[in-house]
C-alpha cells in the first residue's frame, strides 16, 4: 500500500493534479454553485465550462512556453505582446484600415494568415537571438515585451480596430447551435497536434536533449541552435494564434489589454506543470493543467472580488512558492522529507 | 599575457562607452539643429533631461550595480510605481509627514532588494524569475494600495518638489528677459549618486567584489570571496537606490497611480547596456548608465518636440538601441571566444567585425 502511494505521489504528474485539485476544493467550499452547469439558450453555463472556455488562450501560451522552456532553458516574456500584434493585425487587415466596419475588408483566411506570419516573424526574431546571438532568453525577449504593444498600436494608428461581423467572432464564441465554445475546440486542436508532432517525430527527444545538454546535443550531431531556433518560432506562432482567439472574443484589437499579464500566467502554467524552469524533460499535459489551474484560480479570485489590478499580486506569491519549491537548494535542504515538507507547504499556501 | 587580455577588454568595454557618448552627441546635436527654434539648443533643454530623469538615473545605477554581478532585476518598474503610491498613500489619506513617506519609501526598496536578493543569492533562482515576480507583486500590490490617482498636495513635499536651484547662467528670452537655468535638487541627488558608485565601483573592495563575480563566479568563490553574501549586498543596494529613485520618481510626478512608471525596467536596463554594461555581467560603468539615461531623455524629448510622433514611438526606438547593443556585444563576445579557441576561425564575420571594430578604437 505504502509502495502504491509512493508511485503515485512520485508520478511527474501528480503535483499538478494536486494543484488543480486544491483550487477546486476551495472552490467546492466556498462555493456551492461551482460545478453546476446549466444550458442558457443552447449554450452551456457555469464556472467550469467558464474556466475551459477562457483557458483557452492561456493553455495555448503554455504549451508554447513549455517548449521553449524545455529547448533554452529560459521563458519567452514577449508572448503577451505577440499576442497584441497578431490581433492588430489580424482586425488591421480585416477593417482594411478603417476603426470599425461591419464587413470584412479582406478575407478571413488572409487575415489570420498574416497575423500568424507577423507572429511567426516576432519567434524568429526571438530566436534568433536565443539561438544564434547566444543571449539570455529573458532578455532577449525583453525587447518584444516592451516594443510589441508600441508595434500593435502603431499598426492600429492608436485605436480600437472593431470588427463587428458576427463570422469574426465564431472563433473566440460558439460555432452554430455548438453548447460548448469554440476556443475549447481551437485550445485541444492545438494541444494534440503539437502532442503528435513532438511524441510521433524524434523532435521532443531533441528538444529535450538540448535543453538538458546543448553543446553534448551538437557533439552527437544535433543541429542545437536550430532546434531552439524552431521552439521560439513555434512559441510565436502560438502565440499569435491565442491573440486572433482573444481578439474574436472582444471582436476588436485592443493593443493595450490584449494579452496583458499573459506572460507571467504561461511560466506559472509551464511551472505548475511540474516542468523545471531550466530546461530538459517537459509535459505537455502537465502544462496543460498547470493553465486551467492558474485560470481556475483567476476565476476564484475574480469570484472572490478581487480587482484584476491586485491578481498580480496573488500570482506572483504563487510563482515565487514554485520557484522556491523547485530551487536544488531547497530541494537538497529538505533532503529526504522532501516529499512530505513540500505536500505541507502546499497545503499552507492554499493553491 | 595577462596584460594584453585585460587590455584587450578594456578596449571593448571604453569602445561601448565611447559609441554610447557618441551616440548621444550625435543625437543631441541633431536635435539642436532641427528644432533650434524650439530652444532644443538653450541650457535648460539640456539641464530638463537631468530634471526629468533624476529618478530613473538613480534606478538604472543599481540595475549597472546587479547587471555587474551578472543578474538583472526588471522589478524596479514597479517598485517605483508602489513607491509613488504608498508616498501618496500615506501623505493624502493617512496625513503623514513627507518625512515618513520617504522613510517608507526606502523601506519598500530595501525590503524587495531583501527578498529577491536572497531568493537569488541563497536559493540560486534565476534573477529573471524572481524579480518578474517581484515586477508583478509590486504592480499588483499598488492596486492593493489604491486603484484610484492619488495627486499629491502635502505642502513640504511640494515645497521639496519646485525648490528650484538657479545656476549662475541662463538665456534670454524673446521679450528680453533674462531667465537662469535652474536644476532641482533631485538632480543633485542623482548625480551625487552616480559619483558616489563610481567611486564606490573602482576604489572599494566590495566594487571590485561585484566585478569579480560577474566576470567569473567561481574563480571569485575560489579567490575567497563570499559570493552569496556580495550578491545580497547589490540586491539590496539596488532595491535602495529603486526606493529612492521611486521617491524622485515621485517628486517628479506628485502623483501615485497603478500604471506610473510602466516599462521603467527597460528603460533601467536598456540605459545601462546602451552605456557599455555587459549583460553577461563583469563590465560596466554607471557613468555609461548615466549616458544612457541622457540619450533614452534626447530620444523622449526628439519625438515630444517633433509632435506628430506618438509616445509609443519612444518604446520602439528605445528596443531597437538596446537590440543593436545587445547585438554588439553578443558579437564582440563572440569574437573573443573564437579568437581565444583558435584563429582557425578567424575566418568568421563576427570576426572580422570584431577586428574592424578594434581598428575604429
Amino acid at each position: 500500500m505504502r509502495y502504491k502511494i509512493k508511485i503515485l505521489t512520485g508520478h511527474r504528474l501528480f503535483m499538478p493534479f494536486l494543484c488543480l485539485a486544491v483550487v477546486l476544493l476551495v472552490n467546492v467550499l466556498k462555493t456551492p454553485a461551482f460545478f453546476q452547469i446549466s444550458m442558457n439558450n443552447g449554450v452551456f453555463y457555469g464556472y467550469m465550462v467558464d474556466i475551459i472556455n477562457r483557458g483557452s488562450e492561456l493553455v495555448i501560451l503554455a504549451i508554447g512556453m513549455t517548449l521553449v522552456t524545455a529547448a533554452s532553458g529560459g521563458q519567452d516574456i514577449s508572448v503577451g505582446a505577440v499576442m497584441a500584434v497578431a490581433a492588430a493585425f489580424c482586425c488591421q487587415i480585416l477593417s482594411g484600415g478603417k476603426v470599425s466596419t461591419n464587413t470584412f475588408e479582406n478575407p478571413l483566411l488572409l487575415a489570420v494568415l498574416a497575423a500568424l506570419a507577423a507572429a511567426l516573424l516576432c519567434g524568429a526574431f526571438n530566436g534568433f537571438l536565443v539561438a544564434k546571438l547566444h543571449i539570455q532568453p529573458m532578455v532577449a525577449t525583453l525587447i518584444l515585451f516592451t516594443a510589441g504593444r508600441g508595434i500593435a498600436q502603431l499598426i492600429t494608428k492608436g485605436q480600437i480596430t472593431y470588427i463587428r461581423v458576427d463570422t469574426y467572432k465564431v472563433l473566440g464564441g460558439y460555432i452554430g447551435k455548438c453548447p460548448i465554445p469554440t476556443p475549447v475546440f481551437l485550445s485541444t486542436a492545438a494541444v494534440i497536434l503539437i502532442a503528435v508532432v513532438v511524441k510521433k517525430t524524434a523532435l521532443g527527444l531533441y528538444i529535450e536533449s538540448v535543453g538538458v545538454n546543448a553543446s553534448a546535443s551538437r557533439l552527437v550531431g544535433l543541429n542545437s541552435s536550430l532546434i531552439k531556433f524552431l521552439t521560439y518560432v513555434l512559441c510565436g506562432i502560438l502565440a499569435g494564434f491565442a491573440g486572433i482567439i482573444a481578439s474574436s472574443r472582444i471582436y476588436s484589437a485592443d493593443a493595450n489589454n490584449i494579452g496583458l499579464y499573459m506572460e507571467m500566467d504561461a511560466i506559472l502554467a509551464v511551472a505548475l506543470g511540474g516542468n523545471i524552469l531550466s530546461g530538459g524533460k517537459f509535459s505537455l499535459i502537465g502544462s496543460v493543467i498547470g493553465a486551467y489551474t492558474i485560470q481556475a484560480l483567476t476565476t476564484t479570485l475574480y469570484a472572490m472580488n478581487v480587482s484584476a489590478d491586485q491578481l498580480p499580486v496573488y500570482k506572483a506569491v504563487v510563482v515565487i512558492t514554485i520557484v522556491v519549491l523547485q530551487s536544488p537548494v531547497f530541494r537538497k535542504f529538505m533532503g529526504n522529507h522532501k516529499l512530505n515538507v513540500l505536500r505541507k507547504r502546499e497545503e499552507r499556501h492554499g493553491y | 599575457m595577462v596584460k594584453s587580455k585585460n587590455k584587450s577588454k578594456l578596449q571593448s568595454n571604453t569602445f561601448l562607452l565611447l559609441i554610447t557618448i557618441g551616440l548621444f552627441l550625435v543625437m543631441y546635436v541633431a536635435g539642436m539643429f532641427l528644432y533650434q527654434d524650439k530652444g532644443f539648443a538653450k541650457p535648460q533643454m539640456f539641464l530638463n533631461l537631468f530634471i526629468s530623469n533624476a529618478g530613473l538615473i538613480v534606478i538604472a545605477c543599481g540595475m549597472t550595480l546587479v547587471m555587474i554581478t551578472g543578474g538583472i532585476d526588471i522589478s524596479v518598474g514597479s517598485v517605483t510605481a508602489l513607491v509613488c503610491m504608498a508616498a501618496a498613500y500615506l501623505m493624502e489619506k493617512k496625513g503623514a509627514s513627507t518625512y515618513t513617506a520617504l522613510v517608507m519609501a526606502l523601506a519598500i526598496g530595501i525590503l524587495f532588494g531583501l527578498v529577491q536578493g536572497y531568493l537569488i543569492a541563497y536559493l540560486e533562482i534565476q534573477p529573471f524569475i524572481v524579480t518578474l515576480g517581484g515586477m508583478f507583486f509590486g504592480r499588483g500590490m499598488t492596486a492593493v494600495v489604491s486603484t484610484e490617482m492619488i495627486s499629491i498636495q502635502n505642502k513640504l513635499f511640494m515645497k521639496w518638489a519646485n525648490y528650484k536651484i538657479y545656476l549662475p547662467f541662463g538665456t534670454v528670452n524673446k521679450k528680453g528677459v533674462y531667465q537662469a537655468a535652474y536644476i532641482y535638487p533631485t538632480v543633485l541627488i542623482a548625480i551625487a549618486i552616480v559619483v558616489g558608485i563610481t567611486i564606490m565601483l573602482k576604489y572599494t573592495k566590495f566594487g571590485r567584489k561585484l566585478y569579480a563575480i560577474g566576470g567569473n563566479q567561481q574563480s571569485a568563490l575560489m579567490m575567497g570571496i563570499n559570493v552569496r553574501k556580495t550578491k545580497l549586498q547589490a540586491y539590496v543596494l539596488d532595491g535602495f537606490l529603486a526606493g529612492l529613485g521611486g521617491f524622485l520618481f515621485c517628486l517628479n510626478s506628485s502623483a501615485g497611480f497603478v500604471e506610473q512608471a510602466k516599462g521603467m525596467e527597460m528603460d533601467a536596463i536598456s540605459a545601462a547596456v546602451i552605456g557599455g554594461t555587459l549583460l553577461s555581467g563583469g563590465v560596466g560603468t554607471v557613468v555609461g548608465t548615466l549616458f544612457g539615461v541622457l540619450i533614452k531623455g534626447t530620444i523622449t524629448s526628439l519625438i515630444t518636440t517633433q509632435g506628430t510622433l506618438s509616445s509609443w514611438w519612444v518604446r520602439i526606438v528605445l528596443s531597437a538601441l538596446l537590440c543593436f547593443f545587445i547585438i554588439l556585444q553578443s558579437v564582440i563576445a563572440s569574437a573573443k571566444r573564437k579568437k581565444k579557441k583558435f584563429s582557425v576561425f578567424g575566418g568568421s564575420d563576427s570576426f572580422k567585425a570584431f577586428k574592424q571594430l578594434n581598428k575604429v578604437t
